[in-house]
């Protein structure tokens, strides 16, 4: 359980050194050590993908993942994802929509899903109602019955795209 | 409302105010940092039922970073037990149902048996989390196992396992209510329905497990708790009481909650433990709930089974109704008869019922305590006569909309009195509403008639289109109280205070639209302050649909006392008659003659205590108010849901087509809100009716305590769900408003099984039991008497 180990990761476009031991998730890591608390858990078990982040461009479970195997990695969490917005108040298209269709109401799976919207939007920028279902099964919600989360989302993929055109 | 009303009640407005939950910075009870923190970890009973024969903590007191351990022993004397129940019993019910109340009490950590897997054993404190588990998995515990009691009918049998040593059968709460003759009705009528229902074990699941963080604030003295709790000022006054503090010396704060839905309505052992450590060894303790934890440990819900006998004559008007229900407790019921009494207040759904007979009993089991999860009873009693209303055009061979239909009480019969009392004592009232219209406009929404059709032209290709209704009423708003203080700040802005305290309801956009409409502002000018105990002295908090009702009211009177004195003192201050002086955009103005006027601001300048004081002698200093509103009772909502499925009867899987929800809850406050409020309560509803099932063994062993057993419904599973709106208003208080937010998890678990039982009509099937997984559907066909694949 001791020997802790020294970890570099670059969370947010920020580099981090850290000394864990070789349990610690990187979910407690970012949450514990580095104070990224946007990031929540809602079972340890990698089932519910509130903890979702993205790991060297793609999303993984940050419960299931130790912040020893994360070493040298790049990290993406929700903190980061609102830095890189041209609002006002700082949020990123995918955040807006969430706000304009009110994709969220206690608001502790949403960090999880935004990253995930994040991911897929990059894959598929354009995705049909259906798609938009079939790739948030992963994350559950237990308070919006999904229905704003796919307005959300189809909101931001049309701001996207018209702000890239 | 306000002289110049710019009318943002009614509309959609964007909960801006949360917008921190977008970018990271919301702050839930794990978030929670302080200096010097240390961590708990619990050790939770492995057995349903045995004696504690020895806890050896002496190899964990041993380990590195463990800083103490704590077993049953060694609180015994020191925290006090809970009470029977959290429930208040206003007298007149007790006088008018005379109800078993023999509630045992639980202690914050199992002293001598345990009752159920999970029941708080001993509490281990160490410098992280890790090490506080590593300690738990070091102490050793000496059992001897006794038998459980798993099913709720073994535990009224006679030599049944005592849950309770001191108990003198396992039964703890139990009523009959009545009206009229049911016995001589169901002697005799023409036609009758027997049947039993079996509502089964689920839970809330909020994806926030629980959590408590305590610190002693060395400088005030004051014991400072931030819990995830739907009720914080509940949880002040146990603290106080259990450990022997005046509720002054204890400040609790409801931070940011990841989603509630009635098992946080209650005090929980952790948050007894947690702030006496924090006492004892000077020094924040943190605990923080983690799933497999949350399946153990946290409240499950419903666990009803219905023996129901139904009079009805032969147009399907229903004569009378006799119901006799068990509920399964589990080893704790912390809200008594809540659950058990609002099946029975709400049994007679919207219909018109002139004989009646309930008769609940709550009886323990070894099991997880059973409380209130978002409908409280409602659903259970929704899916027994809305099963009922189906079995009756069953039986007749009529539209089962048509029955619904002859059996509503109707717009004219308004405000109607359905004859028995509800839970706060008084007597059941329908006080606005119109049923049929309710079930018309969901019709027409669903396209009834042409689904008719389809489902005619499906049955000919053998594919099973099934469409179920499910109606309800839902007491909503209920008391005993809530309040608020209404606050002009030093910048002339609104403060709101209220002692309910929200867990995703958007109460910060909510209130700021009917505190804008009351005063003249925009949303944008008032802030709300709620869940800190620090605030507002006494509150109730969120659950039982009841917060826009209680705070909304609160905040209308406490607005209206304050709106008072601001005109009396800008009278003063402008030389002018309160009656010429009109209030709008944070000013107050002369009628005609804006450029006479004060602004908020400067009003709260004037009103300071002492030598910048410009008050008139003998006025009280600030510009607050405080109203405390207790309901005369509750307001009635209403709503009819119509779910199309189809059904697979080769693989017995049920797909959900379409779902419709139409919804009366008086005025909306803001109808994107109530829409999302609907979509999660319908989301839950259909996880209840399809997936979700907590599973026992018969050595009380939990079988599905992980979301890999036990199954929520993601994006998936969760169609599309239509929403109409009425708004009958209601007349019990000033803006019309009624409660919503449990609505629409009552209903699907229904209109579901509803559904399936109409889409196998031709096979005569029964559906008398959820969840409908699968499984069930098939063994329902294997066992019907025609065969499935032959119909």
């Amino acid at each position: 359980m001791n020997g802790k180990q020294v970890i570099e990761i670059t969370v947010n476009g920020k580099s981090y050194e850290g000394l864990v031991e070789p349990r610690v998730t990187l979910a407690d890591f970012l949450r514990d050590h580095l104070g990224l608390t946007g990031t929540h858990l809602g079972c340890e078990q990698g089932i519910c993908g509130s903890c979702t982040v993205l790991f060297n461009g793609e999303t993984v479970r940050s419960c299931l993942l130790l912040a020893v195997q994360a070493n040298g990695g790049t990290i993406l969490t929700v903190e980061g994802l609102g830095a890189m917005a041209e609002d006002k108040h700082g949020l990123h298209p995918i955040q807006q929509g969430f706000l304009e269709t009110v994709g969220f109401q206690c608001g502790f799976c949403t960090p999880g899903f935004l990253m995930t919207v994040y991911e897929f939007l990059k894959e598929n920028p354009s995705p049909s109602e259906d798609e938009i279902r079939e790739r948030l099964s992963g994350n559950l919600c237990r308070c919006t019955g999904y229905q704003n989360i796919v307005a959300a989302v189809l909101w931001a993929a049309e701001r996207i795209r018209v702000s890239k055109e | 409302m306000a002289e110049t009303s710019p009318g943002f009640i009614g509309r959609s407005v964007k909960p801006h105010k949360s917008r921190r939950f977008l970018n990271g910075s919301g702050l839930y009870v794990g978030d929670i940092r302080l200096p010097d923190m240390i961590h708990a970890a619990l050790l939770r009973s492995v057995y349903a039922h045995a004696r504690i024969v020895a806890v050896d903590a002496r190899e964990a007191l041993q380990l590195e970073g463990v800083i103490g351990v704590w077993s049953g022993r060694d609180i015994e004397d020191r925290i006090a037990p809970f009470p029977e129940s959290f429930e208040i019993h206003p007298a007149r019910w007790l006088e008018a149902v005379k109800p078993v109340l023999r509630g045992p009490r639980p202690t914050a950590l199992a002293q001598k048996k345990v009752h159920y897997v999970g029941e708080p054993l001993a509490i281990v404190v160490a410098v992280d989390r890790h090490k506080a588990e590593d300690g738990v998995d070091l102490i050793k515990v000496e059992y001897e196992e006794l038998s459980a009691v798993v099913d709720p009918r073994d535990a009224l049998s006679s030599g049944a396992p005592l849950v309770h040593d001191d108990a003198k059968d396992n039964v703890v709460f139990g009523f009959k209510v009545s009206k009229g003759s049911v016995d001589r009705e169901l002697r005799e009528a023409q036609h009758k329905l027997r049947e039993r229902f079996r509502h089964h074990r689920y839970c809330a699941a909020p994806l926030e497990c629980r959590g408590v963080v305590a610190w002693l604030e060395p400088k005030t003295n004051i014991l400072t708790v931030w819990s995830s709790t739907q009720m914080p000022h509940l949880v002040r006054r146990q603290i106080a009481a259990q450990l022997d503090l005046a509720q002054e010396r204890v400040r609790v704060i409801a931070p940011d909650i990841g989603g509630g839905f009635g098992p946080k309505v209650f005090v929980y052992p952790e948050e007894i433990l947690v702030p006496y450590l924090a006492l004892q060894l000077g020094r924040p303790v943190k605990w923080i709930e983690d799933r497999r934890e949350h399946f153990i440990s946290t409240a499950h819900g419903r666990d009803q089974i219905h023996d129901v006998e139904v009079a009805f004559d032969h147009e399907g008007r229903i004569l009378a109704l006799q119901d006799s229900f068990l509920l399964d407790n589990g080893a704790y019921n912390p809200m008594g008869l809540t659950d058990a009494y609002n099946t029975a207040a709400h049994l007679q759904g919207p219909y018109k019922i002139p004989h009646l007979s309930v008769a609940g009993t709550c009886v323990s089991t070894n099991k997880v305590p059973n409380a209130p999860y978002r409908g409280a009873g409602r659903p259970e009693a929704v899916f027994v006569i809305e099963r009922c209303i189906d079995g009756i055009a069953a039986a007749l061979d009529l539209d089962p909309a048509e029955v619904r239909r002859r059996n509503f009480v109707q717009p004219g019969e308004m405000p109607y009195a359905a004859g028995v009392v509800y839970r706060d004592g008084e007597p059941i009232c329908y006080d606005s509403g119109n049923f049929p219209e309710t079930l018309r406009l969901a019709l027409e929404a669903a396209g009834y008639e042409e689904l008719r059709k389809r489902q005619m032209e499906l049955l000919r290709q053998k594919r099973y289109l099934g469409i179920g209704i499910g109606c309800y009423v839902e007491g909503t708003g209920v008391g005993s109280f809530e309040g608020a203080t209404a606050r002009i700040d030093g910048a002339g802005n609104l403060v709101v205070v209220t002692g309910a305290t929200g867990h995703g309801q958007a109460h910060e956009t909510v209130y700021a639209q009917i505190a804008a409409d009351l005063w003249g502002m925009t949303p944008e000018d008032v802030s709300l302050i709620e869940g800190d105990t620090a605030f507002i002295p006494f509150g109730c908090g969120t659950f039982g649909s009841r917060s826009t009702v209680n705070v909304g009211s609160a905040l209308y009177e406490a607005s209206a006392l304050l709106k008072d004195k601001v005109r009396r003192l800008a009278a003063h201050l402008l030389e002018a008659n309160p009656e010429d002086l009109v209030l709008g955009g944070k000013r107050v103005f002369v009628r005609g003659l804006p450029h006479r006027s004060v602004s908020f601001a400067e009003l709260a300048q004037a009103a300071v205590p002492g030598w910048a004081s410009k008050l008139p002698q003998g006025w009280a200093p600030g510009l607050e108010s405080t109203f405390y509103f207790v309901p005369p009772t509750v307001t009635w909502a209403n709503a009819a849901h119509v779910a199309v499925i189809e059904v697979d009867v080769e693989t017995g899987e049920i797909k959900l087509l379409n779902y419709i929800v139409a919804h009366d809850a008086g005025k909306l406050v803001n109808p994107l809100l109530v829409d999302g409020q609907i979509h999660g309560g319908v989301a839950q509803g259909i996880g209840a009716a399809l997936y979700e099932e907590i599973v026992y063994d018969q050595n009380g062993q939990l079988l599905s305590g992980s979301f890999m057993d036990y199954l929520l419904p993601g994006a998936t599973e969760v169609p599309k769900i239509t929403t109409v709106h009425l708004e009958s208003l209601s007349p019990l208080n000033p803006l019309g408003v009624k409660g919503l937010g449990e609505g629409g998890a009552i209903a699907p678990p229904a209109a579901i099984a509803n559904a399936l039982a109409d889409a196998l009509l031709p096979f005569k099937i029964q559906v008398n039991e959820i969840p409908l997984g699968p499984d069930r559907v098939l063994k329902l066909l294997v066992n019907s008497k025609r065969d499935f694949r032959q119909p």
